[in-house]
């Protein structure tokens, strides 16, 4: 038949599909095994009907179907080792699959929405390790292959592989529902699903390690989750502003590093390569997820101060002011002490240098960013602005020693460089 | 399904606090095996001696080999255990976080493997 994509149909609907039939077989791997049933059906037999009106619906039948045959073949296979039939069918995973045609509907339709909520609950439990998390919500919500999210991570397929068994061994074994989350804890799973999802996008946004096309893939997906996530939790200013954040950062990844892989800052990037449609989309999902009720999202504050960067026509024109006001907002509900740091870098934009360096001379001595190259990074920055060249020297060294990318490390020699023997 | 809640705390800390205020600790302990009891939850439940009262015990070819202590030095000791009834991990998740050693120590939920 002309125009089947099956690539396109897997990655477009395949999560889809796994999540309701995860539902309704009751059995993660039993439903993985119903869902490659169901596509290899479709290849073999669209050719020949034609495409069927509902993909999606024909899809899930099609993979119920094939999931009772496998239960059944499991279960005579049980009962020949001499386990009872009876036993295993009085206990049915499959009491809400009923066959009639009649019945699919609420199958089918109502139920979606909840499914593709329950997976994402599901793959991202806090049981579970964030390896498996990552994982786990690649290959099934997203449809990617073990080979391709292996290959994203610098890992072996094996690894991969030998990860996605134990996590679904687990969730088996140790009892995670296939449940959203009662609401009395939703709201700190849903942190830990938006955690999730913001690991994949910075993974390929700014990954410490693998090919870097593959690393913009993996920010894709992280895009794709955040959209898929904002359609299926409307309303929620914690996931829009995750999406906003992403989508603002993504659009300026062009301009972020020459073609050599040298960091270019923030002040020297050449803004005509930003991406103005995706800024322009992720200012209006901060501003909604702004006025939505109840507190403001770190997220949604965070994609605020980076729209701010977005929209400035030149580095000169930047709105510190009001950036430096939306990092003492973020203070308040997030005061961890990278944010201290970003804060003072802003305020010196604003208060000048001195008053910056008092600060993160402060948050030095409290030690609790030992390591953490982007803090002599920062100092070194305020020395050089007010002509301390000596100490900007030893604090570009102490950044150097620290960073861990190699385009960071080059950046930081390029400073020295510029300072002068 | 069958949960054990393995009740882990540093028992010197533990004792110092026990000697601080171990009234108080007793009955926030008394006030949750009711709530688990009477919530259809509790299936078992015990306090154990300190590891000093330990003994580990093998069997080497044949022979009976016994030593003091516990099996392994660590951080925080075993200092007891329920088995619970819950329905799924998020409702076992749930009885753990009110054990009120989950607030100095830390409870380990294991899934009981069943033989069916």
């Amino acid at each position: 038949m002309a125009g089947l994509d099956i690539d396109r149909l897997y990655r477009d609907e395949a999560g889809r599909v796994l999540a309701t039939l995860i539902r309704v077989v009751g059995d993660f791997e039993l439903a993985e095994e119903a869902v490659q049933d169901a596509f290899q059906a479709a290849v073999e037999q669209w050719p020949e009907t034609g495409s069927p009106d509902l993909p999606r619906a024909w899809l899930i039948r099609v993979g119920r179907n094939k999931g009772v045959d496998r239960l059944r073949r499991r279960i005579r296979a049980r009962s020949r080792q001499g386990e009872l039939e009876a036993e295993v069918l009085a206990d049915p995973p499959l009491a809400a699959a009923p066959d009639e045609e009649g019945a699919d509907e609420g199958l089918f339709d109502a139920g979606l929405a909840d499914d593709m909520l329950r997976l994402i609950f599901t793959c991202c439990h806090p049981a579970l390790g964030m390896e498996a998390q990552v994982g786990l919500t690649l290959k099934t919500v997203c449809g990617l292959s073990t080979e391709v999210v292996a290959r994203a991570f610098v890992t072996s397929h094996e690894t991969v592989a030998q990860r996605l068994v134990r996590a679904k061994r687990k969730i088996r074994d140790a009892g995670i529902p296939y449940q959203v989350p009662p609401l009395a804890i939703l709201d700190e799973r849903l942190e830990g699903v938006l955690a999730t999802i913001y690991l994949v996008f910075t993974e390929g946004y700014a990954g410490s390690s693998g090919p870097s096309l593959l690393r913009e893939d993996l920010s894709a997906e992280a895009i794709r989750l955040g959209r898929l996530l904002d359609g299926l939790m409307p309303g929620r200013p914690a996931v829009r502003g995750l999406l906003a954040l992403m989508l603002l950062h993504d659009a300026r990844r062009e301009g972020r590093v020459t073609a050599e892989g040298d960091v270019v800052l923030l002040e020297d990037q050449d803004r005509t390569r930003w991406d103005r449609a995706r800024i322009a989309e992720g200012a209006r999902l901060v501003e909604a997820a702004l006025r939505m009720p109840g507190p403001p999202s770190p997220y949604a504050v965070q994609a605020a101060i980076a729209a701010l960067h977005a929209q400035a026509p030149r580095w000169e024109d930047t709105d510190w002011r009001q950036i430096v006001g939306l990092y003492e907002v973020l203070l308040r509900i997030q005061p961890t002490p990278v944010v201290e740091l970003n804060h003072a870098a802003a305020l010196s934009m604003v208060d000048g240098p001195a008053r910056a360096l008092d600060l993160v001379d402060a948050l030095a001595a409290r030690g609790s960013l030992d390591g953490y190259h982007l803090l002599p990074a920062v100092r070194a920055d305020l020395l050089r602005r007010l002509g301390r060249k000596d100490e900007a020297l030893a604090a570009y060294r102490a950044a150097l020693a620290r960073a861990r990318l190699e385009p960071e490390q080059r950046l930081f020699v390029r400073r020295m460089a510029e300072l002068g023997p | 399904m069958q949960y054990l809640m393995l009740i882990y705390e540093n028992e010197a800390e533990a004792a110092k606090q026990a000697e601080a205020d171990g009234a108080r600790m007793m009955e926030e302990y008394r006030a949750f095996t009711q709530s688990i009891i009477k919530s259809g939850n509790f299936k078992a439940g015990d306090a154990l001696q300190p590891t000093s009262t330990a003994t580990t015990v093998r069997v080497k070819n044949g022979k009976t080999i016994t030593t003091d202590g516990p099996f392994a030095e660590t951080r925080e000791q075993l200092a007891g255990y329920y088995l619970i009834d819950a329905a799924n991990l998020d409702e076992a998740i749930g009885i753990a976080a009110r054990v009120p050693s989950a607030r100095s120590g830390s409870i380990e939920l294991r899934p009981v493997l069943m033989f069916s």
